[in-house]
């Protein structure tokens, strides 16, 4: 009980959004992780050897 | 695979298309046991995950049909339910265009694959609409909100009248109706065009780095 109620305070989202500022771009911190985050998988699709492959 | 056209011959039109669907899409073609070996690869993953998202979506779409918003606002089971929705739609919008990144830099296009291309890129645009449609119909201040902040922008391009945002009805039909199925169609016609034409090759080397590669295979060989 007491695991879970610390859990929702850490991801308690009855808050105003953060957001980054760079010139005419203003974008929030969530979408911004999201987008690194997808990067961050496009590229690790690409580097990562696929299971079996090297068999064939 | 070849097929007897005489065999399945006929004036009919069903006959018509019966040899013209054996024509296109000979049995092994359309359910292959193996691809080639360029195919091993985790960018391929993603159209795949992109496809299992969209049959999570589409089911935890039509349970949240069946229960109602009082529902899926009201109880926790609900609560689970509307969640698992916007998270297999957070992950199909992400895997598709991961899918679509990896696409766009192998020119996924080339070898008479314009249409494959095509109809992936219109369900990438018309999935964006079923999303800003869901936002719509959750029934709550946020899609209230999103609401007016879209009809001003839908008014200044002037189709406001035809796609009204704050019609409620509409936009749920929009929703659970219109867009799904020309999202589902786009991704069957996809995935056909996919299996007529096979996944595309890499892209050729540059001449000098082929006979670097080329040089290289022979010192292992040798």
């Amino acid at each position: 009980m007491q695991l879970s109620a610390s859990f929702i305070r850490a991801v308690n989202l009855n808050h105003r959004g953060h957001y980054v500022h760079w010139g005419v771009i203003q974008i929030s911190v969530a979408n911004l992780v999201v987008i690194l985050l997808m990067i961050a998988i496009f590229g690790a699709a690409i580097l990562l050897p696929f299971p079996g492959r090297r068999r064939k | 695979m070849s097929v007897d056209l005489e065999e399945h011959g006929g004036a009919s039109w069903t006959a018509w298309v019966r040899r013209r669907a054996l024509r296109s899409f000979p049995p092994d073609q359309l359910l292959p046991d193996s691809q080639p070996v360029y195919v091993a690869s985790w960018t391929y993953v993603f159209g795949v995950a992109t496809l299992s998202a969209f049959l999570v979506v589409l089911g935890s779409g039509g349970v949240l049909a069946l229960r109602g918003p009082a529902w899926w606002h009201g109880s926790s089971v609900g609560h689970f339910v509307n969640s698992m929705h916007l998270w297999s739609v957070e992950l199909f919008m992400g895997f598709m265009v991961i899918h679509l990144w990896g696409k766009f830099f192998m020119a996924a296009w080339r070898g008479r694959r314009a249409m494959t291309w095509i109809t992936g890129a219109v369900s990438f645009l018309a999935s964006v609409g079923a999303a800003f449609t869901g936002y719509l119909t959750q029934q709550n201040f946020a899609s209230q909100w999103i609401a007016t902040q879209a009809k001003d922008g839908l008014n200044s391009v002037g189709i406001g009248a035809y796609f009204n945002v704050l019609d409620f009805g509409q936009m749920l039909m929009w929703h659970i109706v219109l867009l799904p199925l020309a999202v589902g169609v786009l991704v069957v016609v996809h995935v056909l065009l996919v299996r007529r034409h096979g996944v595309v090759p890499p892209l050729p080397l540059p001449p000098s780095t082929a006979h670097a590669v080329e040089s290289q295979d022979r010192g292992n060989r040798d």
